[in-house]
């Protein structure tokens, strides 16, 4: 059983409202940071404790927070960043729906440690029903004295609110949200300036993920040494996963990071194994922006040691055989699933999702989605697929914002490791008629076969 | 005063200006394409990244590379930056592939449209890009509207650069278009096709690099490339009233802003003297208008050669052709 922190009280009847919640030990680190600490102590906790932006870079919080702009005299904003819509991922709507005073006591604290006196929580626009939820625990917090002015007679003054965007991916992007939040289009800005410098109409801006901001009290509540200990290396703490797939026991899980994969995909306290006993095809360890990888590598890197659930591991071998842990959405293929079908649905989406402002990306996911549609529907030729490799390089590095790359990501590393399924499809058009054609017959590799 | 050098060439601006400004100031080959950035229009740059290039050492202080190709339009030089625009294949190739992008979507109307002659992103293209297309797809489609009586949009030939809308929002009050939708499905628009009638719109047609918007009062009447382009100048009590006459014989054909050497308006021009001063008695012709000889337009133009010129030209090619030996040289040294 690994250590729970941020789902340990989900069973815990009625955990959603504040007197529940306060009965299980919380708001204890607001008590704690603004009475006996000083911000900066509170920046220097959750820098010692490692933790790394649960949103997808794994960009480490406590440096982030300490790049803010603190000789301008402009007011500080912090902004929770709950647009969560990467295909795959589901973490922060589970957190927020069935423990949200867990993101306001983090909200809180950051925003102390921040010195913002205003603090936004920038919601999906299709997560509706949590709005309610959300302002109700914002109330409830309001009432006991944790928001609102003088918060537990320290002085500390702090107003939070929830916005609710209108249904754009783009809008994850932390400038596209400042913008959107500004009530502009959510284009993604360029950078530099970046947002602890110039964020948010104009001021310094500080924007983390709703699991990293989660986190936060925990870290204050043991000690950042304490929490350091969690984890393995550089990937310190627990984390959230949302596994889906084909897999029998999909949901979201609380891991600590260093868990082996294989234990995290068989064990029956996480996913319980592929389902219906078949086998391993294909698996996309971060939500869909990530290299996917094979069953061979995802279990063990190039060099035949045994992955973990960590940042490093995963990344182990750069992008030729590795990936990300990224967002934390865990996707399982089994050997039915149709890597082609599986890309054209990604490509759709980014298609659907892009701004349109800088024009690789404008373009070449459209066009990267037209080419796989017609591969997958048995209409491609050979060298459609040297043209989306291609098209995938010309846009990678090359936009505002890393739309384009997470665009690109899925497109190189899909041809990379299954380029034989792209070549079955243009040979076989006649048997990918069919939208479920492996799940009629399994795709086998023709490698090995003995030509009559 | 910063140094900075650019494919080879060392040049000294003050501080605070981009590496694209930098590259204009030293002029010729090395100066990278823009398609959306106008120096006039305030937060224009950074979307089309056809001006892409590569900081090979970002400053004297932190000589590291930059790890991504940076856009030059909107990326402020520091001092002891090194740039490699045209001598640095990555760019070449980058640069063909948002070539490649921008006419994915762009339908190759030139024969009909009537920017031809004049348009960035034919100029752009026939530098860059590649014989032919590797598109197979149908392109995206839109009807031709018009947003107000005086200009057409031709959304299926927009770039999307933003520039009409920095122009509506910069240039005018009550700014009544922009960009609706996301993505390849994006589009200028007044919405509800309300109509574009302030006083400055016209210079939404200037600033246009393709051929998505053009004047009414000019479409298909000409081809760019048999008119005379006159400089002349009128008392406008609304705007500088230094304009651009395209003439044949003595009809006034159109009349646009003045446009530099990089297809940029410096002092833009009220619809009063965009449209309804078209006789030439009007105004008081300054003489004939200097186009670029590489422009087609500039075909049977005769014009006295500018030896200053020239020799400033030959000088910075000949340092140019230095800087390129020295590197290859340095290159292979290593």
């Amino acid at each position: 059983m690994g250590r729970k922190l941020l789902l340990k009280d989900i069973n815990v009847p009625g955990i959603k409202s504040f007197e529940v919640y306060r009965k299980q030990g919380g708001y204890a680190s607001v008590e704690k940071a603004l009475k006996t600490m000083s911000p900066d102590a509170v920046v220097e906790e959750v820098k010692k404790s490692g933790l790394r932006g649960r949103g997808g870079a794994g960009f480490p919080t406590g440096m982030k927070w300490s790049f803010i702009d603190k000789k301008s005299e402009k007011p500080r904003y912090l902004i929770c960043n709950a647009d969560e819509s990467e295909p795959g991922t589901f973490k922060d709507r589970f957190l927020m729906e069935y423990i949200p005073h867990a993101l306001i006591e983090g909200m809180i604290v950051s925003s102390f440690a921040l010195g913002a006196k205003t603090s936004y929580i920038y919601m999906r626009g299709e997560f509706r029903w949590i709005f309610p939820i959300l302002e109700k625990a914002i109330e409830e917090a309001r009432a006991a004295g944790f928001l609102g002015k003088n918060i537990l007679g320290s002085g500390y003054d702090l107003e939070l609110y929830v916005h609710s965007g209108a249904g754009a991916y783009i809008c994850g992007e932390e400038t596209a949200q400042i913008e959107s939040l500004e009530g502009k289009r959510g284009n993604p800005r360029n950078k530099p300036p970046f947002p602890a410098i110039v964020g948010l109409y104009g001021c310094p801006t500080v924007v983390n993920n709703v699991e990293s901001i989660a986190a936060v009290p925990h870290i204050l509540n043991m000690g950042g040494d304490e929490y350091a200990k969690i984890g393995i290396g550089k990937s310190t703490g627990t984390k959230l996963i949302s596994a889906s797939g084909h897999i029998n026991k999909p949901g979201v899980y609380e891991i600590e990071l260093g868990l082996p994969v294989e234990e995290f995909l068989n064990s029956d306290e996480y996913c319980g194994g592929v389902w219906k006993g078949r086998k391993l095809k294909a698996v996309i360890p971060g939500g869909s922006s990530v290299p996917i990888l094979p069953a061979d590598l995802f279990l063990k890197n190039a060099k035949g040691e045994a992955r973990l659930m960590s940042y490093e591991s995963l990344a182990d071998g750069g992008f030729a055989s590795g990936s990300m842990l990224g967002s934390g959405g865990f996707i399982v293929m089994d050997e039915t699933a149709c890597i082609v079908r599986n890309l054209w649905t990604f490509a759709r989406f980014y298609h659907h999702e892009s701004c349109g402002q800088c024009s690789p990306c404008r373009e070449g996911t459209g066009w990267m989605e037209k080419v796989l549609h017609r591969i997958e529907h048995g209409h491609g030729h050979m060298h459609d697929i040297d043209l989306l490799v291609d098209v995938a390089k010309k846009i990678e590095g090359n936009t505002i914002c890393p739309l384009g790359d997470a665009a690109a990501w899925p497109v190189a590393s899909a041809i990379r490791h299954f380029r034989e399924e792209f070549e079955y499809h243009i040979k076989y058009p006649e048997k990918v008629m069919n939208p479920k054609h492996f799940e009629i017959e399994p795709f086998r590799s023709e490698k090995n076969l003995v030509m009559a | 005063m910063i140094k900075v050098t650019i494919d080879g060439i060392n040049t000294e601006v003050p501080e605070g200006t981009t590496i694209l400004q930098a590259a204009r100031q030293i002029g010729g080959e090395i100066v990278p394409p823009a398609m959306c950035y106008y120096s006039t229009l305030k937060n224009s740059g950074g979307k089309c990244r056809a001006c892409l290039v590569r900081v090979a050492a970002g400053s004297a202080k932190d000589p590291r590379p930059m790890p991504k190709l940076v856009p030059s339009c909107i990326t402020m030089a520091q001092d002891g930056m090194v740039v490699e625009n045209i001598t640095n294949p990555q760019v070449l190739e980058t640069r063909k592939g948002v070539v490649e992008f921008l006419l994915l979507n762009h339908p190759l109307d030139c024969p009909i449209c009537d920017q031809a002659g004049e348009c960035d992103l034919q100029n752009f293209a026939y530098e860059h890009g590649m014989a032919k297309t590797r598109y197979e797809e149908e392109r995206r489609t839109f009807d031709p509207i018009d947003i107000g009586d005086k200009i057409k949009l031709h959304m299926n030939r927009c770039i999307l650069c933003y520039r009409c809308t920095y122009v509506a929002d910069q240039l005018t009050d009550n700014r009544v278009h922009g960009v609706i939708n996301r993505g390849d499905h994006a589009e200028i628009s007044t919405y509800i096709e309300k109509a574009v009638d302030n006083e400055f719109s016209g210079n939404m047609i200037d600033v246009c690099p393709v051929g998505a918007l053009t004047d009414k009062t000019f479409r298909f009447k000409q081809r760019v490339w048999f008119t005379k382009p006159l400089d002349a100048h009128r008392d406008c009590p609304k705007c500088s009233g230094k304009v651009v006459l395209w003439t044949k014989g003595n009809d006034v054909l159109r009349v646009t802003a003045r446009k530099d050497q990089y297809g940029e308006v410096k002092e833009f021009i009220c619809n009063e003297c965009r449209y309804d001063h078209k006789d030439m008695s009007h105004w008081t012709v300054e003489g004939p208008r200097h186009i670029d000889r590489g422009s087609v337009i500039s075909q049977n133009h005769y014009e006295k050669v500018d030896l200053v010129k020239l020799k400033k030209d030959v000088e910075r090619q000949l340092k140019f052709q230095e800087g390129k030996r020295l590197e290859q040289t340095n290159n292979s040294a290593e």
